[in-house]
C-alpha cells in the first residue's frame, strides 16, 4: 500500500473524528446510562445499607456499609462475597475487593440527575480523591467495574459495551471533563 | 494441593480448588457439625470461621482455605466450656437446631470482636443466620448471656 492511499484511508476518518466527536457533556451523558445501571448504583448509595438485584430491592439479611466499607464488625461482605460469581441463580456475585465505597466518601449517586452526577464523579471531596486520570483509569480497569459486565447468572450487564463506556468516559474527561451542555 | 488447618489439625485436599468448603468439611473430614442449609450464602447454617472471621462454607471455594486456620462448630471447644456453649446450654437456645451450629459461630466471633454486644451489634452480627424456629429471642439472650460468661472467665 503507498503511502499516498493510506493517505487517502485515513482522511475520512480524521475527518469524522473532527465532525462527529461528542461534546465532554455529551459523551458523559451517554455514558450516564451505564452509571445509573443497578450494576453501579446498588453499591453507589447514600444511605448505610446496599441494594441489590435489577429493581434495587434492599440487599437481603440487614447488611450494612460498616466503618470501612466492608461491613459490620461480623457481617463483613466476604462473609458471603468471594473472589469470583457464585455458579448457582441467587448465589453471591464477587470479585476482589468487594466492598461499598467508606462512609466518609460516599460516592452516592442515586436520584442525581446528569448535571449533578457529573459534578459528583470529578468532586474530589466527594470522590475519594479520584484524579480526572484515575477516573478514566478506574473505569476502564477496576475489577469491580469489569464485574458489572461479567455479573454472574441472572443478572444483566449494563446497556454499553465496557469498551464504549470507557471511550465515552475518556472523550468527558479530555474534552474538559464537562458537567454542562 | 491445598493445605490449611481444621480446629488446629492439618488438613489437605488435593482436588478442585472450587469444591466448597462445606463438602470438604462434611465429606472429606467427616466434620457434620457444620450444615448445609441453602447452599448460596441465605441462610447462615454453614458458618465457620477462617482466621476468625465468619464465612459461609457452603460458597466458599476451598481454596480460600490455603494457608489457613478453619475452625467448625466441632472446634469452638471440646469439652463445651466456650462461653457461648455454656449459654446456649444455660438457656436451651435451639428448637431443632439446624441452623444454630452457625449461629454459635457467628456469635463466637461477635464476642471476639465485641466483648459487651449491645443489642444493635446483635442484629447486625446475626441477621445473616436465620432459624425457621423463630429462636431469635433467645439467641439473642444468650449472646448476652455468653458476653457475661466470657467476662467472667477472663476476671478469675
Amino acid at each position: 500500500m503507498t503511502r499516498a492511499s493510506l493517505l487517502i484511508l485515513a482522511l475520512p476518518i480524521a475527518v469524522m473524528a473532527q465532525t462527529a466527536a461528542p461534546h465532554s457533556f455529551e459523551a458523559f451523558q451517554k455514558a450516564a446510562a451505564v452509571l445509573r445501571h443497578p450494576r453501579c448504583l446498588n453499591c453507589h448509595i447514600p444511605g448505610d445499607a446496599p441494594l441489590a438485584g435489577a429493581d434495587g430491592e434492599a440487599h437481603a439479611m440487614r447488611v450494612k456499609r460498616g466503618a470501612d466499607g466492608l461491613g459490620t464488625a461480623v457481617m463483613r461482605c466476604t462473609t458471603c462475597h468471594q473472589e469470583a460469581n457464585g455458579e448457582l441463580p441467587h448465589s453471591p456475585p464477587g470479585s476482589k475487593d468487594w466492598k461499598l465505597p467508606p462512609p466518609e466518601t460516599r460516592m452516592a449517586w442515586v436520584g442525581l440527575n446528569d448535571q449533578q452526577l457529573c459534578r459528583a464523579l470529578v468532586d474530589l471531596k466527594v470522590n475519594g480523591g479520584m484524579t480526572r486520570e484515575k477516573i478514566v483509569h478506574h473505569m476502564d480497569t477496576d475489577t469491580r467495574v469489569l464485574w458489572a459486565w461479567d455479573p454472574g447468572p441472572g443478572r444483566q450487564a449494563p446497556p454499553l459495551e465496557h469498551r464504549e463506556f470507557v471511550e465515552l468516559i475518556r472523550v468527558w474527561i479530555e474534552g474538559g471533563a464537562a458537567c454542562a451542555p | 494441593m491445598i493445605t490449611f488447618q481444621v480446629n488446629g489439625k492439618s488438613a489437605s485436599f488435593d482436588d478442585d480448588p472450587s469444591t466448597p468448603l462445606l463438602w470438604v468439611l462434611r465429606d472429606n473430614l467427616q466434620l457434620t457439625g457444620t450444615k448445609y442449609g441453602c447452599g448460596i450464602a441465605r441462610c447462615g447454617a454453614c458458618t465457620i470461621h477462617i482466621d476468625g472471621e465468619p464465612v459461609r462454607a457452603c460458597v466458599t471455594p476451598v481454596s480460600r482455605a490455603h494457608g489457613h486456620a478453619v475452625t467448625t462448630i466441632e472446634g469452638l471447644s471440646r469439652d463445651l466450656s466456650h462461653p457461648v456453649q455454656r449459654a446456649w446450654l444455660e438457656l436451651q437456645t435451639p428448637q431443632c437446631g439446624y441452623c444454630h451450629a452457625g449461629q454459635m459461630m457467628t456469635a463466637a466471633a461477635l464476642l471476639t470482636k465485641i466483648p459487651t454486644p449491645t443489642d444493635t451489634d446483635i442484629d447486625d452480627a446475626m441477621s445473616g443466620n436465620l432459624c425457621r424456629c423463630g429462636t431469635y429471642h433467645r439467641i439473642r439472650a444468650s449472646v448476652h448471656r455468653a458476653a457475661e460468661l466470657q467476662a467472667k472467665g477472663k476476671r478469675a
